[in-house]
């Protein structure tokens, strides 16, 4: 590497043709995410399942978190909104809700979603409120130095259990099919075409879809666990996944150093919390119900 | 423009504040809300998810008040007129999100009927203790607007002015019902649609491209765009910039938080809400809110049989603080008499505003009942001497 790749453009040339470039905010890079980091590398996957779907942009919003990945709706140039800790899928309910036209992506992190946020997945989950769900799990907690998340396996070092982690991690797929996700899928930022498969196919699929994406934490995780750097953790990805689509999803708990069983899990028809909501209402009220038209009018 | 016929359930009603509160959200035209049961609010949103089916929008029960707090500002943005209601540790759970509604600028209305507490404290009895926090329970500098009803009647009418303002300024509103006024059933009018008017949200008229979401009017207000229209917007509970785009620099800290507490000022003056009677020749001011102004006016009637000329000012909106009402009637009398359901929080106010130009008493209560007027009463007759 020379001297000049190294260094971080301040401004995009003209000319850059990258074909991702047209679903960023451009005038926003560069990015605050570390190198090596997991997190654009999925930002890349969703933006190809963006244009494999032949989605209409104007009708797609992204709600983050906080967190590493709680910026990544600053980035997307669509609808986005970056909303408090933990509370990215109740945002979402109410967008959805009150808009339903909108195709609303849930991106945030482990954290995020499973710690301070876990009621309200598993409640979006058992609704099967039609949002699609990107949780990019590094295992910690990283914009905040690296402390004990729900999902760091056990003996790993963190800032709060710099002794080993002793309390046993989630599971976040068995998680998800058990609270009723239609689409539960999980691979690693080393799966980048089957990560990008599975973004394109649920942008297509009604209900609650989860999909969990390993991804390193080179500065906080892997270098404080002496696991080597980006290129080694990709190498770890690639010898230690498994592909088991249809696998149970209890038996694919994560371990330190151990397999990561990753594919589609789930994929299954529910009915959806506006199909419920609908029918329930015919039901009981007939033609005194009214559909949900909740728009205000423009002045 | 004027109120959508279909949510406007006109005549004439029994009804009791929570349910009169409902009514007020619907014809003000929200179409969405979003709560989680605790007493003694519970029955605004039942009534909702009663009525709401046939008018045509949304009743979501969510798993907790965090989630119900941020969820209507998703439908805000998504286009929806929108509200939650709670109560004590309801609204402490909620606090985060009334943050959020102030630095996004997400125009929404919290009612909270008040109970006593602090904690899980007295569940189903009265209290006016939430006063402090519903202005300044969130972390940071920011602004609200709190308006506080003392009939059925009001909690109808202002609910209606709670989204208009919400709108009009761009804030979260608070609607300060107390356990009394929520219960309390009495005659409520509700008028014909096309007498209510009703602030249409404004949206840009700018092409996306040229919009820019924080972007201030004259008024210090920003329009408002609704997602799936085209402008690809970027809301954060960062500090931002007129982009919307986060901005870690103390110019634009101190630009954005200056013009929140600023574009609220005219509440503060010309645009507060009261109701006065009895000032012009008052030397004894009862300055009291919701339930507790029920009960001081009987104060005030026994005192003025005794040859004692009070006079009453019923804050309606309490935040901001109608500061230059008060401070105009200061040096005009002897002294102001302050009954309210805690141990003294909107008395401080009176107290600043007043800068010693008379006299302030206190007449704290600890909530659980309504002041005994014969104790508002003695207050004034000691202040009068």
């Amino acid at each position: 590497m020379n001297e000049q790749t190294l260094e971080i453009p301040g401004t995009i040339p003209a000319d850059a043709a990258n074909p991702v470039e047209p679903f960023l905010r451009m005038d926003r890079m560069p990015h605050i995410w570390c190198p090596a980091c997991g997190i654009g590398t999925t930002v890349n996957c969703f933006t190809r399942a963006l244009i494999e779907s032949h989605a209409n942009l104007d009708k797609v919003a992204i709600v983050s978190g906080i967190g590493c990945t709680g910026r990544v709706a600053g980035y997307a140039n669509l609808d986005s909104f970056h909303t408090t800790h933990g509370r990215a899928i109740p945002f979402a309910t109410g967008l959805k809700l009150a808009n339903p036209e909108l195709q609303v992506v849930v991106y945030s992190g482990d954290g995020d979603l499973f710690a301070i946020g876990g009621n309200h997945f598993i409640h979006a989950a058992r609704r099967n409120m039609d949002l699609k769900v990107i949780c990019v799990n590094n295992l910690t907690y990283a914009m905040t130095g690296g402390q004990t998340a729900p999902t760091t396996p056990s003996k790993v070092i963190s800032a709060t259990s710099p002794y080993g982690v002793f309390e046993p991690a989630f599971n976040l797929v068995a998680l998800a099919e058990a609270a009723g996700a239609s689409y539960v899928a999980r691979w690693t930022t080393f799966h980048v075409k089957q990560l990008s498969r599975s973004m394109e196919e649920v942008l297509h699929k009604k209900g609650f879809c989860f999909i969990e994406v390993i991804s390193p934490c080179p500065t906080l995780y892997q270098r404080r666990n002496k696991m080597g750097d980006g290129l080694d953790t990709m190498k770890y990805y690639k010898q230690a996944s498994k592909i088991r689509n249809g696998a149970r999803t209890t038996e694919c708990d994560m371990t330190k150093s151990g397999e990561i069983v990753v594919g589609k899990f789930v994929d299954r028809e529910r009915p959806g919390y506006f199909e419920l909501l609908n029918s329930q209402m015919t039901e009981t009220l007939g033609d005194r119900y009214a559909e949900p038209e909740v728009m205000c009018e423009q002045c | 423009m004027h109120a959508d016929p279909k949510g406007v359930l006109t005549g004439v009603h029994f009804l009791d504040g929570d349910h009169a509160c409902c009514e007020g959200t619907l014809a003000a035209g929200a179409r969405f809300a979003a709560g989680y049961p605790i007493t003694p609010s519970t029955e605004v949103v039942e009534r909702f998810a009663s009525r709401i089916p046939t008018v045509g929008g949304v009743f979501i029960q969510m798993e907790d008040e965090l989630a119900a707090s941020i969820t209507i500002q998703g439908a805000v943005w998504g286009g929806a007129k929108a509200f939650t209601v709670t109560s004590g540790p309801g609204f402490s759970l909620m606090m985060e999100h009334i943050g959020y509604a102030a630095m996004t600028e997400t125009p929404c209305v919290f009612v909270n009927v008040q109970r006593g507490g602090p904690s899980t404290g007295l569940p189903t009895l009265p209290a006016q203790a939430d006063m402090m926090q519903a202005r300044w329970g969130s972390h940071g500098d920011y602004g609200i607007i709190a308006l506080c009803p003392n009939s059925p009647q009001e909690c109808f009418d202002l609910a209606i002015t709670a989204f208009n303002l919400s709108e009009e300024f761009r804030v979260p509103v608070m609607l300060m019902l107390d356990e009394c006024v929520g219960h309390m059933t009495e005659k409520v009018i509700i008028p014909d649609a096309a007498t209510i008017d009703v602030y249409p949200r404004r949206f840009t008229h700018l092409p996306p491209g040229e919009f820019r979401l924080f972007e201030p009017r004259e008024d210090k207000v920003p329009d408002m765009v609704r997602a799936g229209d085209g402008y690809r917007f970027h809301v954060t509970g960062l500090t931002h910039d007129e982009r919307g785009y986060p901005s870690m620099n103390v110019e634009t800290q101190s630009r954005s938080v200056t013009r929140l507490l600023e574009k609220l000022e005219p509440l503060a003056g010309e645009r507060a809400l009261s109701e006065t009677a009895d000032l012009e020749d008052a030397e004894v001011v009862v300055v009291s809110y919701g339930i507790t102004s029920r009960v001081a006016q009987r104060a005030i009637d026994m005192a003025r049989q005794q040859g004692v000329r009070a006079g009453k000012f019923r804050i309606i909106s309490a935040w901001p603080f109608p500061e230059q009402h008060i401070a105009a009637l200061a040096p005009r009398v002897r002294a102001m008499v302050v009954p309210e359901l805690n141990l003294g929080q909107m008395v401080r106010e009176v107290e600043r505003a007043v800068a010693g130009k008379c006299k302030v008493t206190l007449v704290p209560h600890a909530g659980g009942t309504v002041h005994n007027p014969e104790v508002i009463l003695k207050a004034i007759l000691e202040a009068a001497q």
